[in-house]
């Protein structure tokens, strides 16, 4: 401890121990008592507490009765189990008021319990519960009457002491504290409603996860089972999901959990069905009346556990473990259903579908969790039929002028999911004819959209088009379709948008369609025969005029993206383009813009000087072979385009993560200067020293004087001189260190204390 | 009371209602969807109409070619169009009283029922309305007058001869009574009978009924009726909406506690939400326009497309439209735009607020002043020389049968670069297009219906309470292409009572109470008596005066002098004979009282017995039965007239008597 909070703590500690001087917020405690931890983790607590002996002074004044507050009481334990494990009964603390107070006495036991189990060095105590300490006994007979009480609450603090305990604490002894308790645990599932449902599923589940307890010999299945059917649907899906996590599951339990979780997705098929066929999910799972009752009579019941229910599956479909044979086609088709109840394209023939219909139309929420879950079936396939009723709904959506801007955004992710599984002609990553027909009749509504007078929904469009030419601009097949179409000229007229999102985001689709080659020259009406503007001039028009950050930031990630593709506006006259763009990138007031000028400055870099040695071994070499040429000639270029001006400029950029990636920048070059074999002396011209005055009036703010042509033998000995590696670290430190030392944690609370004290004094 | 449906439009209702002694008329609409029969009337000569092959039977039979032209697969009459009527024959027209129009869309056949069927009575409406309605009657009258054409079919109206044309010719039903447009001299009369009424001015009806409008949300100066007596009351909807645009909104809470509603005027579009067919029309004009095509969007002179205008003037900019014109060509555009200005008061608060600013309350002020938007009376004149592509053209008739509209459609329906939007849901889009196909041009259907959808209406119900619902038939079950939405219908308790056209409904409630004056001095002459805290009762006589639909108590003339002379006496000096008044008793009799005081005189051997109704006390010595029950009091004994009458006095004791 650093000899100024030494001084602070007496002071600190007479506070806490006086009752008349009340702790407002329990969350400045909290991070002291963090705080202790870091020392006593880094140094010996013994050697603390002699030097502070206000410390003990304090914990031996809290052991005596009196009025202090139940915060700094627990604060006050919590420390001295930082400092050493200190065995006491603390249970009258769990029904506190504090959070932190009832979690930490909660945490408390668990530990007390774990310690005291763990036993004296002569070994633990036996399997017994009667040999147990007399603590241990003690805290185990609060769960008892705990779990015995009819108040939830207590039930609930029962329950989640014993889920930490499982939790944490993996010794013999927890299967003998689970053989003990569990037909208490089994008892609460004979009341009706179940008390405390959530908190018994977690306790349930972690019993499950415990190694230290073997799951047949202790009826958990059981009680699992047990308590799946016990359970209401809403309750039920958490405790189905978790059991389907496991790993070690009996296939009975774990088919049972699936039919839970797939009963209200059942309930609808049922409810929907044309025919009387069997329809997929209702051969594992009957569709039983429960679900039904819950999903039908109200809207919120209805609405909650589908999307619960959608948001479950969809948490399962990627894990290993989940069920085998998935079943794809009923999820599909119980997807399908929903979005077309929902968007009111449905027409299900009996009277349950019809009041599921008037329930779910229109509904937003059950929308979206459809249209997330459609889009994770696509890591299936499935039938034929089914996947052409995907697309079919897909495109109702997208088309459907009540489709809200989310919904809508949702659909054209789903679409892309479900166009990216499409199958494919071997060998050929087109799209299939299918997936061709299916995307003729997207465009005219890609069109549309981007026509929309809600912002949101041009900007999920745009953000479509770019995801879908990212993946098939180079392909015939899309080519053709899109170039027929009207949305590459349409999303050149929304660089000029009004709502910087949306320019931002036609910029990002404008330089993807560009690199693909699949811009084609406008012929808007307002410019009708006149001389174009090029793609690129008006990208620099968008970064050296636009208000907005958000679309200057894309032109730089464009320009960055363009640069490294060689992209054939680029290349023409390479140096011109990068010294435009970091000049005007330089004087962005957007720090990120900024930073990405610094990226397409590495990038440029890396061009000309060759890339860093990799760290991987099977690194594919680029076409831009390392220059033989001496280092000050291969820093040519790199002076022609003013790159180190940008680069020095941005070093003392006020905003941090420039200053870093300048360094970082710098850095590398050093690096590059070091392995370079044209090693020359450092030289002591006046250029280097009027370069380097310059730097430090640029260092201390003063950032008017330009550096002017540098030459690369100037570069090369200013960056030399420069302790690039302790401004590194100085720039590492967190803006913030200061703030969050102890020290001024230590004086907040004195602070506040004082304040509270002149208030007090004010009220006499 | 009886309700005469003489239409059977949902949303161009025309109701006869009698209630007390009056006949009160529901709105007046007419069914223009019979001129989709008809071939389109062009403002030029149009060699592609006028070249339309002649309509032949199957066996070649051709008497009928003269009237019935073919195009691409449908049968038109190729005549001046005719409109449906409300039904004239199910009641006596001449003997509606009142006629109560609830906004500018249902009063268009006004002038076919002032005119025409010997009314006589007085017509109420807003002042909006009646403007408004005006101008849709000029544009309609202007539209068919200006092309005069010379012929008039009625041939194929001739029932045996429609059995033999094709759909939807052969099921057009009362063929024989559609009738061509009216005049402006008719108009104008029409328009004379109407008085001008305020929201939730008081009218009263022959003092029997009182009328009051109310704001219904959906059109400027729409309204919705209460027509109401002392102790009753009906409710008219008609047209009215909920959502926020331009009129005043919806008066909902003077709906309530209604004995019956009848609910008209619903949404003709139910599934289609307004704000998103306003997008939908946005991006389409956008995407039309950008493409280097013009937009044609048929509508009315009035409603919509003040709100129209209203969101391109927000979106225009944001969209790069700033260059585009656009036109509104109308023989009342010019009219319609400033009438819209200045009819504050009836507008919805936003909009009135700007008038004290002082700014014009809707934004198209500033389109006109930009020179975005511009209006003309029609495409001949000022528009021809102004006129640049691409723009955009609001004009009508959205039936596209007669006005401006029918030159657009031949002008630009051969460029799949053009698309007609298609924004007022009163006609179906494909039957107006059907006589311009073949059409490259692009078809946009975006009905912006901003009346109640079921949603509301079940909400509206709720709120409003009303004991009964008359509504109809169409909203009793859902659309037949939906069978299976039944949220597309209305939901209530008890059901509602459905009408059909011609149909007569007798309304499910009685009338039990009439209102009945007293004059003072006969009120002096009472003499209340207490019978009940709060309660007090008094007798009169009194002889009951009925005019006018009012009723009021005088005294009675006083007794004449017995005279000595053997007179006849007239019948009207008959007076009611007051002498003989009986007291009326009141109260109730406590049993264990009324046997405790038997027997302090002296009767004993007292049973009680308790009976369904009340008490029998038995009075076994005396071989004697006092029946006891609510409203009533028997004493059966054996012919002891004595015992009899002290047993009545000890009853009357418990009792009092005024």
């Amino acid at each position: 401890m650093d000899p100024e909070c030494s001084q602070l703590l007496p002071a600190l500690c007479a506070v806490l121990a006086d009752p008349r001087q009340p702790m407002a917020d329990d969350t400045c405690l909290e991070k002291l008592l963090d705080w202790f931890k870091t020392i006593t983790e880094a140094g010996s607590s013994l050697l603390l507490l002699q030097e502070n002996p206000c410390l003990v002074e304090l914990l031996c004044h809290v052991l005596k009765p009196q009025d202090l507050s139940s915060r700094v009481l627990s604060f006050s334990l919590r420390l001295t189990g930082v400092f050493a494990a200190q065995e006491d009964c603390f249970q009258y603390l769990q029904g506190d008021s504090s959070l932190f107070v009832a979690s930490a006495a909660g945490q408390l036991l668990v530990h007390i319990l774990s310690l005291s189990m763990r036993g004296p060095a002569e070994g633990p105590p036996g399997l017994q519960a009667d040999d147990w300490p007399a603590c241990a006994q003690k805290i185990v007979g609060h769960i008892e009457e705990s779990l015995r009480s009819t108040a939830a609450p207590q039930i609930t603090q029962a329950l989640n002491v014993l889920t930490t305990t499982f939790g944490h604490c993996h010794d013999p002894w927890t299967q003998v504290l689970w053989v003990q308790l569990h037909p208490l645990v089994a008892a609460l599932l004979e009341k009706d409603p179940v008390p405390a449902a959530h908190s018994l599923v977690d306790l349930l589940l972690s019993v499950a996860r415990s190694p230290g307890l073997s799951s047949s010999s202790c009826g958990l299945w059981e009680t699992l089972a047990q308590t799946l059917s016990h359970l209401s649907p809403t309750q039920a899906g958490l405790l189905a999901l978790g059991i389907l996590k496991l790993q070690d599951c009996p296939q009975a339990l774990r088919a049972q959990a699936f039919a839970v979780l797939l009963q209200p997705l059942a309930c609808v098929l049922k409810a929907t069905a044309q025919g009387p066929g069997p329809s997929g999910l209702l051969d594992s799972t009957s569709a039983d009346s429960v679900t039904a009752d819950i999903l039908l009579p109200s809207k919120a019941a209805c609405v909650g556990l589908l999307c619960r229910t959608l948001a479950h599956l969809e948490l399962l479909l990627p894990l290993p473990q989940r069920p085998c044979p998935w079943p794809q086609a009923p999820l599909l088709g119980a997807a399908v259903t929903l979005l077309q109840l929902c968007g009111g394209s449905g027409s299900p023939a009996s009277d349950e579908g019809r009041q599921l219909c008037t329930l779910l139309l229109g509904c937003v929420r059950v929308q979206r969790a459809a249209l997330d879950f459609l889009g994770t079936l696509s890591q299936e396939t499935g039938p034929p039929e089914l996947v052409t009723q995907v697309f079919a709904v897909l495109l109702e959506y997208l088309r459907s002028p009540d489709s809200s801007p989310t919904v809508l955004k949702k659909a054209f992710q789903a679409t892309f999911r479900w166009l990216l599984s499409s199958p494919r002609t071997p060998g050929c990553s087109d799209l299939d004819s299918h997936a061709l027909l299916f995307l003729r009749e997207l465009l005219p509504v890609l069109q549309k959209r981007l026509c929309s007078p809600c912002w949101e929904v041009r900007d999920s469009g745009l953000e479509f088009l770019t995801q879908m030419t990212r993946r098939w601009g180079g392909q015939a097949g899309f080519r053709h379709a899109l170039l027929a179409s009207e949305v590459p000229r349409l999303t050149e007229q929304l660089l000029r948008d009004p709502e910087s999102y949306v320019r931002a985001s036609a910029v990002t689709a404008m330089g993807q369609l560009s690199s693909q080659g699949l811009c084609v020259p406008p012929a808007s009406p307002e410019h009708p025969g006149g001389q174009q503007k090029s793609l690129l001039g008006e990208l620099l028009h968008i970064l050296s005029t636009d208000s907005e950050g958000f679309p200057r930031r894309a032109v730089m990630q464009v320009f960055t993206q363009w640069l490294r593709d060689s992209h054939a506006d680029v290349v023409g006259d390479t140096e011109q383009f990068v010294a435009g763009v970091l000049q005007v990138a330089g004087q962005d007031l957007d720090w990120e813009v900024r930073a990405q000028g610094l990226e397409l400055a590495l990038v440029f870099l890396e061009q000309t000087l060759g890339p860093p040695r990799s760290h991987c071994p099977y690194a594919v070499t680029p076409p831009v072979a390392a220059p033989a040429s001496p280092l000050t000639q291969a820093l040519q270029p790199l002076c022609r385009v003013r790159l180190f001006e940008f680069a020095f400029r941005a070093l003392f950029d006020c905003d941090r993560p420039v200053a870093q990636k300048s360094c970082d920048l710098l850095l590398l070059l050093r690096a590059k200067m070091a392995s370079s074999s044209s090693l020359q002396e450092p030289r002591s011209s006046p250029d280097v020293a009027s370069v380097e005055a310059a730097l430090q009036r640029w260092r201390a703010g003063d950032q008017a004087q330009p550096l002017g042509d540098l030459e690369p033998e100037v570069v090369l000995a200013v960056l030399r001189s420069m302790d690039l590696e302790g401004l590194r670290g100085a720039l590492a430190e967190s803006s913030d260190h200061v703030e969050k030392s102890p020290q001024s944690l230590l004086q907040d609370m004195l602070a506040t204390v004082g304040i509270l004290g002149e208030n007090e004094a004010d009220c006499y | 009371m009886k309700l005469y449906c003489l239409s059977g439009h949902p949303t161009l209702p025309c109701n006869v209602l009698k209630f007390k002694s009056t006949t009160i008329m529901l709105d007046c609409g007419l069914d223009m969807t019979s001129t989709l029969n008809f071939l389109p009337l062009p403002l030029v000569q149009s060699p592609r109409l006028s070249n339309l092959p002649g309509w032949s039977l199957k066996d070649g039979n051709a008497f009928l070619d003269k009237e019935l032209k073919e195009c691409s697969g449908h049968v038109f009459v190729d005549s001046v169009p005719e409109f449906c009527l409300p039904e004239t024959e199910l009641i006596d027209l001449s003997t509606v009283d009142v006629i109560l129009i609830s906004n500018y869309h249902c009063m268009m056949a006004l002038p076919y029922i002032t005119e025409h069927t010997g009314f006589t009575g007085t017509v109420y409406a807003t002042e909006p309305t009646v403007q408004i309605g005006r101008l849709l009657m000029e544009e309609l009258v202007n539209f068919i007058e200006r092309v005069p054409k010379a012929q008039s079919a009625s041939l194929w109206k001739n029932k045996d001869i429609q059995r033999l044309l094709p759909s939807p010719l052969k099921d057009a039903v009362e063929v024989s009574t559609w009738r061509r447009c009216y005049t402006m001299q008719e108009v104008n009369s029409a328009l004379s009978k109407i008085q001008l009424v305020g929201y939730s001015q008081k009218i009263e009806l022959f003092g029997a009924v009182q009328v009051t409008p109310l704001s219904s949300g959906y059109a400027l100066g729409s309204s919705n009726w209460i027509i109401q007596s002392h102790y009753e009351k009906v409710s008219y909807v008609s047209g009215s909406s909920l959502l926020t645009t331009h009129p005043q909104p919806m008066d909902q809470a003077s709906l309530k506690n209604s004995d019956v509603l009848i609910l008209t005027g619903l949404t003709q579009i139910p599934t289609a939400n307004p704000d998103g067919m306003v997008g939908e029309f946005c991006s389409n004009l956008a995407l039309t326009v950008r493409n280097g095509g013009n937009v044609l969007v048929p509508c009315y002179p009035s409603g919509v497309i003040y709100d129209l205008l209203e969101c391109l003037y927000q979106y225009i900019d944001s969209a790069g439209l700033s260059n585009i014109p656009f036109y509104f060509i109308s023989p009342v555009a010019n009219s319609s735009l400033e009438f819209s200005q200045i009819f504050a008061e009836w507008l919805c608060h936003n909009k009135q607020t700007k008038v004290y600013l002082p700014e014009p309350p809707f934004p198209h002020a500033e389109l006109i002043q930009t020179n975005k938007l511009k209006h003309y009376p029609s495409l001949h004149g000022d528009f021809s020389s102004d006129f640049r592509q691409p723009c955009v053209v609001f004009t009508g008739h959205p039936s596209l049968r007669f006005g401006d509209v029918v030159h657009f459609m031949e002008l630009w329906g051969k460029s799949s670069l053009n698309t007609v939007i298609f924004t007022e849901p009163d006609f179906s889009y494909l039957e107006a297009l059907a006589p311009y196909q073949p059409l490259a041009m692009k078809c946009i259907y975006c009905p912006i219906d901003t009346r109640l959808n079921f949603i509301q209406v079940s909400k509206l119900l709720k709120e409003v309470q009303p004991l009964h619902v008359v509504c109809p038939e169409q909203y009793t079950q859902p659309p037949p292409a939906q069978s299976h939405r039944m949220d597309l219908m209305i939901d209530c308790q008890p059901p509602p009572m459905s009408y059909r056209r011609a149909e007569v409904l007798a309304l499910p409630f009685k009338r039990r109470y009439e209102k009945i004056e007293i004059m003072p001095e006969l009120a002096d002459a009472l003499v209340p008596m207490e019978i009940k805290p709060g309660i007090s009762l008094a007798t009169v006589s009194a002889v009951l005066h009925t005019k006018d639909n009012k009723h009021v108590l005088q005294p009675p003339p006083r007794p004449a002098q017995p005279s000595g002379g053997k007179k006849r006496k007239r019948a009207s000096e008959d007076i009611p004979d007051c002498k003989v008044l009986k007291p009326l008793l009141s109260g109730s009799i406590p049993v264990e009282q009324f046997v405790q005081t038997l027997e302090k005189h002296g009767f004993s051997d007292i049973k009680v017995e308790d009976t369904a109704k009340g008490h029998i006390v038995l009075l076994q010595e005396a071989e004697t039965l006092i029946q006891i029950e609510e409203d009533s009091t028997h004493i059966i004994c054996d012919n002891d007239e004595m015992l009899r009458v002290r047993l009545r006095d000890l009853v009357l004791k418990f009792l009092q008597k005024f």
